[in-house]
């Protein structure tokens, strides 16, 4: 076989475009949503009241227990026909944001619960209310142990936005798809997808090195 | 007098800082209360000593609202004049009815605690543990605390330390700005939880000497210790708690070297040999 090398060359661009103006900011809106909502949902979860507690493991059940494919295409094509129509990108978001809400609550409840007990109690005996404890002395000790877990899912997510093609969103991988389609050269768009994404998580794995470093200087070693 | 009703001592004229009566306190079928009542008055030392699982800790922690009381009432004198927590009128919560947030936060409001496993703020420097809740809480002018933070610091001479973390310092130096933490707030009243037993014993000495001098000076403290020796030179009353009761009060020297009752004389003397 020969090999295009003009192609490999010209189809980067629309790739890394893709990544830039889809598979990017996709990732980073959903996570940034997600992570709200994770946060909201393992409060819940922790809450001595059964019902929001039952409600919060209900979510987190379905969430894990079913395809992000199927909740993708249960947004996009389902939806529409109980009259909720709404377009690929805000459907995409949804998606993933419910997805990471599921995932990464479960790792804030971990690491909420992580804090020894003694932390909370000297929040209260300086005069300190629950909620003003869980922001300023909880959430950033649990922030701390939750960081690797967290880089795992916001990694993930990466890839798993190029699900997001299947509803039509213009991202990294529809791009390669497309050219794929016209050029038939399946084997070198594809690899060159791969490699792109591969870049993006390697880069997100330095971040989080970094991130965690900063977070550890507290910590004895 | 009965050994087990609170003093009615010389200093008994001067005014009342905290009187509780009758708390009682059970986990599940433990009853680990069983009717205490303790009077602290302005500038006492009072010691709470006794076996574990007597009670005295939860006696501690009910004072401040971290465990909540079945039963009994806490009250707490008008504030003097000096004090930021708990300023203005007193305060009585009877834990029979029921207690809310609000009044629990009242409570919280006229004690500090130093615990005996310190419970710094990891995450904070030594400075920033320190102005937390005068800053958060109180919301007190920012250079006012700082420096009443350093001044504090150099106090209990750890001056040096103000920008390190907890995990840099050794026990007792950690000991210390728990200490300082609790004065930051500036309290009516100070709570000790075990300070030194989960010290090294060359770390013990140091964290004493700071509760000794602010004993010097004239503040009202309720320290829960196993130090006896410590109790005895600092403390102006002794209280003996076994089995959630008091079994026996009265001037540290009068408990600790001539202990009336059969278990409080087993308990000194016991501690005393283990020394």
């Amino acid at each position: 076989m020969t090999f295009n090398w003009d192609l490999v060359w010209s189809s980067f661009g629309p790739i890394i475009g893709g990544a830039v103006t889809g598979t990017i900011p996709l990732t980073l809106a959903s996570f940034a949503l997600g992570l709200a909502l994770a946060l909201l949902v393992a409060l819940l979860r922790l809450s001595p009241n059964r019902l929001l507690s039952a409600v919060a493991r209900f979510y987190i059940s379905v969430i894990r227990g079913t395809p992000l494919l199927v909740q993708l295409f249960v947004i996009f094509y389902g939806l529409p026909s109980i009259g909720v129509k709404l377009e690929p990108w805000p459907s995409a978001i949804i998606a993933f944001s419910l997805n990471v809400g599921g995932y990464a609550a479960e790792v804030i409840r971990a690491a909420i619960l992580s804090v020894p007990k003694g932390q909370w109690e000297a929040g209260h005996t300086i005069g300190m209310s629950r909620p003003q404890t869980l922001v300023r002395i909880i959430l950033p000790q649990a922030a701390r142990v939750s960081v690797p877990p967290l880089s795992n899912t916001f990694i993930s997510l990466v890839k798993d936005t190029s699900l997001a093609s299947l509803i039509l969103v213009t991202e990294l991988f529809r791009n390669a798809q497309q050219i794929a389609a016209f050029s038939q050269e399946f084997m070198i768009l594809y690899l060159e997808s791969a490699l792109v994404y591969w870049v993006i998580c390697l880069v997100l794995s330095t971040g989080q090195s970094a991130l965690e470093r900063r977070l550890d200087r507290y910590v004895a070693h | 007098m009965s050994p087990t009703e609170p003093s009615n001592t010389p200093e008994g004229n001067s005014k009342l800082v905290l009187s509780a009566r009758n708390l009682a306190k059970a986990f599940g079928s433990n009853e680990v209360l069983r009717g205490i009542d303790i009077d602290v008055r302005r500038g006492q030392v009072v010691a709470l000593i006794g076996p574990s699982g007597s009670g005295k800790t939860t006696v501690l922690r009910s004072l401040n609202g971290l465990e909540v009381p079945d039963a009994g009432t806490v009250t707490f004198g008008d504030a003097d004049a000096g004090t930021v927590r708990g300023s203005g009128a007193g305060l009585t919560l009877d834990f029979a009815g029921t207690v809310g947030k609000r009044e629990i936060a009242a409570l919280r409001d006229r004690s500090a605690m130093v615990f005996q496993h310190y419970n710094l703020f990891p995450h904070m420097t030594v400075l920033k543990n320190i102005i937390e809740g005068p800053l958060q809480v109180q919301k007190r002018p920012r250079a006012e605390v700082v420096a009443e933070a350093e001044r504090l610091l150099a106090r209990v001479g750890l001056a040096d330390k103000r920008d390190a973390y907890p995990f840099e310092l050794s026990g007792g130096q950690q000991q210390r700005v728990g200490i300082v933490r609790a004065l930051a707030l500036k309290p009516q009243l100070l709570l000790f939880d075990e300070p030194t037993s989960a010290l090294d014993p060359e770390l013990v000495g140091e964290v004493l000497g700071v509760i000794k001098e602010l004993a010097d000076e004239g503040w009202t403290m309720v320290i829960v210790t196993h130090e006896l020796a410590f109790a005895r030179q600092v403390a102006d009353e002794v209280i003996f708690m076994d089995g959630g009761v008091v079994v026996e009060r009265g001037p540290a020297a009068e408990v600790l070297r001539g202990p009336r009752e059969e278990r409080t004389k087993q308990f000194v003397k016991r501690l005393q040999h283990e020394v």
